[in-house]
């Protein structure tokens, strides 16, 4: 459960500024970023997401460490299902 | 020593293992306790401790949330679903935990409507979907997670909906760790930090630790060049007799932690006077439940729990384990009445726990060798 995945803002919505479309290796999903918005958010950022929720903005260089330890610790698949299995609007 | 080229960095992790090897001191024993269940996941599945001088052990502590959450809980949980007819939702890691009659998974088979779900957020979708039926989302999970179930209340109330609540099993981790250094049996002289329980609350609330217990607590990444570096960072600190709180993990947490995250979990939940930890026990304002400005969302308010509690085995020793006292392998029921299949005590339910990531460990290390 501690485990987080990495991944790209590709779309924000000013009408609806609590959730915006991530893209994690190809998979797009909405997550809500209100964890993250004390600074503006901006297209083309990384984000950690766990249950959802982006927790943290990191590097481009740390998501793909991240991404790497996931595949490493034979996550990735759980990484990946949980992305997928996101139902909320 | 183990063969290091299959790590991303072989240099680097040798460099790190061969600066251990310099710093820690022949004749003493060092026992650093990783307190997060994603560390004692990798640590394992990396073998690192194959890399470490044997005088250097390696404690697995109690950030495993679903290790250490009672029975009795998840027998609350789960009479929802079968006596009052209500959708129970709850994350994958829930679904095999064991309560005293059977798992949210067994629940399910035998009629009772669980649900998996990947977030709070899809728990509060399924109550919008079915507004004829009561919903309720098994919460559990330390710092990392109880931010998401905040916002989701948040929501909860904003679109105003009512058939949805929130059984709140959050727990944190600072008191955990207070209680562990409390016990008397305490062998643990330093602590590799969680890391994302840390992007949350920051590195502030562990200076208790370095300042009235006197032990190191670094904050580490999870990759096997962080957990080694964090090692390291330790062993220089009880070289030169200082202890402090570091953040090896800097990239991704910041020293005063998250500030939404903290002030959407300050409205909506307040710390419960006590709360059992199977394998510690009842540990003071460890665990949080909902204000009354969301009682209406509150699970435990909104229908009148059993409050079923269960002993844990008296043969199970997961206390010990936990305080470093005994290793996983060491307790009576490891690998014989206790496996991963069917658990009989709290570390052997998730791969975090540290109990079930010796048993995988152990079951590679014999396959690799007769392989």
């Amino acid at each position: 459960m501690c485990l987080a995945i990495p991944g790209k803002i590709i779309q924000l919505d000013a009408g609806a500024p609590n959730f915006a479309v991530v893209d994690v290796g190809g998979v797009r999903r909405k997550i809500n970023v209100d964890l993250v918005r004390d600074e503006t958010l901006a297209l083309g950022d990384w984000v950690l997401i766990h249950v959802g929720f982006a927790m943290s903005r990191i590097s481009e260089v740390a998501a793909d460490e991240q991404m790497r330890l996931l595949t490493m610790l034979g996550e990735e698949r759980f990484a990946m299902e949980e992305l997928e299995g996101y139902r909320f609007e | 020593m183990r063969y290091v080229d299959e790590f991303r960095d072989p240099k680097l992790i040798r460099q790190a293992a061969e600066e251990i090897g310099r710093l820690a001191e022949p004749g003493r024993t060092y026992r650093i306790m990783e307190v997060c269940g994603g560390h004692t996941h990798a640590i394992y599945r990396f073998a690192l401790q194959d890399l470490l001088p044997p005088n250097i052990e390696l404690i697995h502590g109690p950030g495993c949330p679903v290790c250490v959450l009672p029975m009795g809980r998840v027998d609350d949980g789960l009479s929802l679903a079968r006596d009052r007819g209500v959708i129970l939702t709850a994350f994958g890691d829930m679904m095999r935990v064991p309560g005293r009659t059977g798992s949210p998974l067994e629940h399910k088979a035998r009629g009772s409507d669980v649900r998996m779900v990947y977030s709070p957020l899809d728990a509060l979708k399924v109550a919008v979907d079915n507004p004829d039926r009561e919903v309720v989302f098994f919460a559990i999970g330390f710092e990392t997670t109880a931010p998401s179930t905040a916002l989701t209340l948040r929501r909860a109330r904003q679109l105003g909906v009512r058939n949805f609540s929130v059984f709140c099993n959050h727990v944190t981790i600072v008191p955990a760790i207070r209680a562990i250094l409390d016990s008397p049996d305490m062998r643990v002289e330093a602590f590799i930090g969680p890391g994302h329980v840390s992007t949350v609350i920051g590195c502030r609330p562990y200076e208790f630790i370095a300042r009235d217990y006197g032990k190191p607590l670094v904050t580490s990444g999870f990759e096997p060049l962080d957990v080694l570096q964090s090692i390291v960072m330790i062993l220089r600190q009880l070289k030169d007799g200082r202890a402090e709180v570091e953040n090896q993990y800097a990239r991704v947490v910041p020293w005063e932690g998250n500030r939404p995250a903290l002030k959407a979990m300050a409205e909506t939940f307040e710390l419960r006077p006590y709360f059992e930890w199977r394998g510690l026990g009842f540990i003071s304002q460890s665990a949080l439940r909902i204000r009354d400005a969301y009682a209406e969302w509150d699970a435990e308010r909104r229908f009148s729990m059993p409050g079923v509690r269960v002993t844990d085995p008296k043969a199970a020793q997961c206390g010990e384990v936990l305080k470093g006292a005994l290793r996983p392998h060491q307790c009576k029921l490891f690998g014989t009445e206790c496996t991963p299949e069917r658990p009989v005590g709290a570390l052997m339910v998730s791969s975090e726990g540290a109990c079930a990531a010796y048993f995988n460990y152990a079951l590679r290390k014999t396959a690799a060798a007769s392989a």
